[in-house]
């Protein structure tokens, strides 16, 4: 019984899944070219939550340095398409690689660190990344590196007239990194994850490696976040430091995945699909003034979920259903 | 050329810094060695209090040194008031804690900077004329500037204060008991809820201090927290949380390694060496130096 309604539970998932990819998949047809680059932002965000949420949700590594490896991508890409002229999806590989690398060799020495040792290590680090990236002359200091746009393309990812095509890509990534998840959920190092997560002595005295979970689950996050940070390069096609690698884009990445729900399937995109549209409305909207107006009314937001819903916006709608479910009539056991 | 006395006279402001950093940092380990919380928001709280003694700086020609105590009161009811209508509630979360505190303190200090831009400006600005902005003293052939010296004296006093106030006052001792067990101590008698106040009074108190100094010798701007803010969490975790005196000794390393980077390396890259020396440390010992938890 239990088994059936576990298979069930999947295959709904992936059907809702089926659905909203259909459904934004409709959309950018009747939205206006802001809106398009608030659906873009959104399924980016999405995705990038999805990635940071395989480390800091279902394996528990607080990591609030991810703006590191979304860096890395953004800068791999961009230096190798305009220094060497490499086309922008090798670019992207070779980001993800060195971004799941250098996961690698950072998860070596950092995850002997645990709670706030280990959260602020990874901030360290990413200010360390920031800074020398701030300093390097070849890619660009503080200036940054322009992408000079040229014409529609997809061997470039080069869109100047469209923003379709932008969509598009996110919302593949967007897919991907869910299937991904999706997948992985249901594997072995899922449940090493979230035995990681619960309690590590006792997973450990069960035979579970945490060492090794921890760095899989780094690589696989650092990868796709630094794909992520690839596909940001190209759509916005300038990069500098402070838009790439600050410690507020750390905290912006996981933001939806906490709100969301984290260490859950739909947390991170439905987390995604109301703070990112708030974000940007209230940004254009009351913000135009430069007077930080947007910035209250954000931060209040943030204030007020996180207390109102600590397990996010999925942990209410789990207990809503368990309230309805309470009141239906029980049924006679058979 | 690093001549000796270049070396010397760097060294000499990096530990009048590190004072500083110090004095910034243990608000921090305060509030966290009591409840477990790390407050995102501190380097705001840093920022209110330098708005603070810039308004009365400004509005009442009060010097920063006369205004330091009178930010400090401020700022212990603004830290109180924020336990008392904020933190309190992310305290009763029954799932995800540690993320809900994190959050609930970010979004805070969003608010924070968010009020001060719209308020204040995003403009910089700074002191006037203090009584000590700008001037140095020679102490055997070493200048340094007065405003940081006084900032150090006040850093050593305060430390002290404190000191004296946890091992030898009821408050304390309330504080001790608490921080070891915070359900048990209802059993004596002690409000919980109460001193969680107070501490978050007492850190934000000790931040303000910090605060009223800097305000001297710093740009004052919306995003000034986020800085500092960064090094007190990295000072913080190098002494170890839950060890108050800890962030004292680990102040003075921050302070010295950061003047001494800024000796070998360009001036932008000077945090690196903190933040490598933060890494080394932890690496060897994962609980900082002195660390309990």
């Amino acid at each position: 019984m239990e088994a059936t309604a576990f298979r069930r539970r999947r295959q709904r998932d992936l059907l809702i899944a089926a659905a909203a990819t259909v459904v934004t998949a409709c959309l950018p047809r009747f939205l206006s070219v802001y809106a398009q680059n608030i659906l873009i932002l959104t399924l980016m965000y999405a995705a990038l939550s999805q990635s940071w949420n395989i480390l800091g949700g279902y394996c528990g590594q607080i990591s609030l340095g991810h703006a590191l490896y979304f860096g890395l991508g953004a800068y791999s890409t961009a230096l190798l398409f305009t220094k060497l002229a490499v086309l922008p999806w090798f670019g992207m590989a070779a980001g993800g690689i060195i971004a799941a690398a250098v996961a690698l060799a950072l998860g070596y020495p950092c995850f002997r660190l645990r709670g706030h040792y280990f959260a602020i290590a990874t901030i360290v680090i990413a200010e360390i990344g920031y800074l020398l990236f701030l300093n390097w002359d070849f890619a660009g200091a503080a200036t940054g590196i322009n992408i000079p746009m040229r014409t529609n393309s997809w061997a470039t990812f080069q869109f100047p007239r469209s923003k379709l095509p932008y969509i598009y890509f996110a919302l593949g990534f967007a897919c991907v990194t869910w299937l991904v998840t999706y997948l992985l959920e249901n594997s072995k190092w899922g449940y090493w994850w979230r035995a990681v997560k619960d309690n590590w002595e006792a997973a450990e005295s069960l035979g579970v490696v945490v060492f090794h979970s921890k760095m899989a689950a780094a690589a696989v996050s650092a990868f796709f976040t630094a794909v992520g940070g690839s596909f940001y390069a190209l759509f916005v096609s300038y990069i500098d430091p402070d838009s790439v690698m600050s410690f507020r884009f750390s905290l912006l990445m996981a933001l939806p995945a906490v709100l969301g729900g984290i260490g859950t399937l739909w947390g991170p995109a439905l987390g995604a699909a109301i703070l990112i549209p708030v974000s940007e409305l209230t940004r254009s909207y009351i913000g135009g003034t430069g007077r930080g107006i947007d910035l209250i009314v954000y931060g209040a937001l943030v204030v007020i979920v996180a207390l109102a819903w600590p397990e996010g916006i999925l942990g209410l709608v789990s207990r809503l259903t368990r309230l309805v479910a309470r009141a239906e009539p029980r049924r006679a056991p058979r | 050329m690093l001549t000796p006395e270049i070396v010397i006279q760097s060294l000499a402001s990096g530990l009048l810094m590190g004072l500083l950093y110090g004095l910034i940092a243990v608000g921090l380990a305060l509030i966290f060695g009591l409840m477990d919380i790390v407050n995102f928001a501190h380097g705001e709280f840093l920022m209110a209090a330098m708005y603070a003694t810039f308004g009365l700086a400004v509005g009442f020609a009060l010097d920063p040194l006369i205004s330091a105590p009178v930010v400090a009161a401020a700022l212990f009811a603004f830290g109180a008031l924020v336990y008392l209508g904020v933190i309190r509630f992310a305290m009763r979360a029954k799932a995800n804690i540690g993320m809900v505190q994190i959050f609930v303190t970010f979004g805070l200090a969003i608010v924070m900077r968010g009020l001060a831009q719209y308020f204040l400006t995003p403009d910089y600005r700074s002191i006037p004329n203090s009584w000590l902005g700008g001037k140095t003293v020679s102490i055997v052939g070493i200048y340094l500037p007065a405003p940081q010296l006084a900032g150090a004296l006040v850093s050593i006093a305060a430390f002290a204060a404190l000191f004296v106030l946890i091992n030898r006052t009821d408050f304390g001792r309330a504080l001790e008991a608490t921080r070891e067990d915070a359900g048990a101590v209802a059993l004596v008698g002690i409000d919980k809820n109460r001193v969680f106040a107070l501490g978050w009074g007492l850190g934000a108190a000790l931040v303000g201090l910090a605060g009223a100094i800097m305000a001297i010798f710093f740009y004052i701007y919306p995003d000034v927290g986020a800085s500092f803010a960064l090094i007190a969490y990295v000072t913080v975790a190098l002494g170890g949380f839950g060890s108050v005196f800890g962030a004292f000794l680990a102040g003075i390393i921050v302070g010295l390694v950061e003047a001494a980077t800024a000796m070998v390396l360009p001036a932008s890259l000077k945090s690196v060496g903190i933040y490598a020396v933060y890494l080394a440390v932890v690496f060897l010992r994962p609980r900082g130096l002195f660390g309990t938890i």
